[in-house]
């Protein structure tokens, strides 16, 4: 898409010199038995309306009282985001809408609970984090009737409040992200980060995480241009496509002679683009004000401190942990996966056991997508079929079937496996005579190979292979072929 | 309160202030209420301006009139009301949810 002669670095990259500037709001739902301000069940899925009270519908004379375990899960999930704790206070966030039967949203306003931290991205890219406040959920509206579904044309709405109070964190980046790529690994990081720390179960096919993109253009340098606020963004995937449609529709504007007007826009995924939804209002017409019915929050040092203490290591250090260990690059793909998974103390198991770490996160990494944290298979075995593979015992390919059987079986003895399936290394001298002997039957290829064809050299291999019925390790054969070559 | 000081000071609130704030609450006032407002509202502001003319450098902010701090309760479920007793109270009820007129609302989600 881009009209920039020189061959891009990103999928984002962007036409005559323009840059993006990203900021992301993503709201998560706390993993709380309970609501923000009340005691009814903070729980998805279930029937309409069966998780209310008084203070869910905001009946009169129904007073909040704040849910010590969001606030803990807040702080968890700022400290793990570096931010500082502070004392904080409650406000009205006023607006009239169907889904916040009160007429308005308790939120934080100017001291929220966490502000100044940061995240890392690879490349050592950071990206601030202006703050991550307490907020409660709204209630969920249905638009019945029209054409769309939605709100536009629409005949009535039903309401379900079972949302409406439940604790989000609001968790707001600065404007530190400059191109799609960042956008979908800040959203992967801080969804990993969540998880880890169990602040939410951050699904955001279930809207427990729901991200809203504020996307600007500009020429480096120049002062920050009109923003736009994208709704509606629901994966990360569509994190990445949507701030490259709306830049690139800025600087379309933008170059056709027109101006950005600040808006809230709706992300269409099925249209691959954006629609306005409605130009933004100034924030004091939500008339914020003090919330009498709650008290200060000023968490004491101790609190803080016995909640620092019992964070579990965060993704980015296993991930430099797992590097260390097999030598893999931290922000290489099998890393990131591994740590995802949770399966990164198990590759540190094999290596305990004497296994071969490198080759262990190869294993880890192919056949265990379906294993959780803790796969069936004994971490002793897995070391022994790495040490199998490093000692020639078994090829490579060998070794991947042996894998496959353990996996499938639940477990079970490398060396045994390898007997039954009469898997031996060959030695070298034999290996060497059925490269002579394909030598001579692909006379064509070996020459080719010897002109320097190397795609030649697949002939060659595949019939020593043949010829072997597998049990030639192909690193061995290619060897001692690139040998006789040089010759 | 009942005597607005609208004659020995400007006006600190427009009646299209009050106009717009109202509309944003979904208040439907007529012109002699809006008048009404308008005064009433001006009165309480020359109160604020007669406090910010005293010297009040030796006062900390106060967020709160409580002496209170961190009133917390457990993350404990607690039975709430019934849905059909509920929406038996509501004007309209559907598929066990409540059934509103549609409306675009003035604020945000």
């Amino acid at each position: 898409m881009s009209n920039a002669s020189s061959a891009p670095q990103h999928s984002s990259d962007l036409p005559n010199g323009w840059e993006m500037v990203v900021g992301l709001e993503v709201h998560v739902e706390l993993d709380t038995k309970t609501k923000l301000f009340s005691a009814s069940p903070n729980h998805f899925g279930d029937e309409p309306n069966t998780n209310i009270d008084p203070v869910t519908l905001g009946l009169p004379g129904a007073l909040p009282v704040l849910n010590k375990h969001a606030v803990e899960l807040a702080i968890r999930l700022g400290l793990a985001l570096n931010c500082t704790v502070q004392p904080s206070t409650f406000h009205r966030k006023n607006y009239f809408y169907q889904d916040m039967p009160k007429a308005y949203q308790i939120s934080q306003y100017d001291q929220p609970i966490n502000i100044d931290g940061y995240m890392m991205l690879p490349g050592d890219v950071r990206i601030g984090i202006e703050r991550a406040h307490l907020e409660e959920d709204t209630g969920k509206s249905t638009h019945i009737g029209g054409t769309s579904g939605r709100i536009h044309g629409s005949d009535y709405s039903l309401v379900d409040f079972n949302r409406a109070g439940v604790p989000l964190v609001e968790i707001v980046s600065r404007p530190d992200i400059r191109n799609s790529d960042q956008a979908r690994q800040y959203v992967a990081e801080l969804r990993s980060i969540l998880l880890a720390v169990g602040a939410s179960d951050a699904k955001m096919e279930e809207g427990s995480m729901r991200c809203d993109v504020n996307v600007s253009v500009r020429k480096p340098g120049a002062p920050f241009g009109t923003r736009c606020e994208i709704k509606n963004v629901n994966s990360i995937r569509a994190v990445g496509k949507a701030i490259d449609y709306e830049a690139r529709r800025q600087i379309d504007v933008l170059e056709s002679g027109g101006t950005i007007r600040q808006e809230t826009r709706h992300w269409d995924d099925g249209e691959g683009r954006t629609h306005t939804l409605r130009t933004k209002e100034d924030a004091d017409d939500y008339r914020y004000f003090l919330e009498p019915d709650l008290v200060l929050l000023d968490p004491d040092q101790e609190w803080i401190e016995s909640i620092r203490a019992s964070l579990p290591m965060l993704p980015a250090a296993r991930r430099a942990q797992l590097a260390a260990l097999t030598g893999a690059n931290k922000e290489s793909e099998s890393v990131y996966v591994i740590v995802e998974r949770g399966q990164d103390d198990y590759v540190s198991a094999v290596a305990q056991a004497g296994g071969d770490a490198a080759r262990a996160l190869v294993y880890v990494q192919q056949a265990f997508a379906e294993e959780g944290a803790t796969p069936k298979v004994a971490a002793s075995d897995i070391a022994t079929l790495t040490q199998m593979e490093r000692d020639a015992k078994v090829t490579a390919t060998q070794a991947k079937t042996i894998l496959s059987e353990m996996v499938a079986n639940g477990g079970g003895d490398p060396v045994a496996i390898a007997a039954a399936k009469g898997f031996e290394a060959l030695d070298t001298s034999a290996v060497e005579a059925m490269v002579d002997a394909a030598i001579a039957q692909q006379a064509d290829a070996w020459a080719k190979y010897c002109a320097g064809e190397e795609k030649a050299m697949g002939a060659l291999v595949g019939a020593i292979m043949k010829a072997s019925q597998g049990k030639a390790d192909g690193k061995v054969v290619t060897a001692i072929l690139q040998a006789r070559r040089a010759k | 309160m009942s005597t607005p000081s609208s004659g020995s000071s400007p006006a600190r609130i427009t009646s299209e202030v009050v106009a717009k704030v109202a509309k944003l609450s979904s208040l439907h006032l007529s012109d002699a209420e809006l008048a009404l407002m308008t005064s009433q509202l001006s009165g309480m502001l020359d109160h604020f301006a007669d406090i910010d003319k005293l010297d009040l450098s030796n006062v900390e902010p106060l967020a709160q009139p409580f002496p209170l701090k961190n009133v917390f309760r457990e993350d404990v479920v607690v039975a709430g009301l019934d849905r059909d007793e509920v929406l038996a109270a509501a004007p309209a009820a559907e598929d066990g949810r409540f059934r509103v007129p549609p409306s675009l609302g003035l604020g945000e989600q």
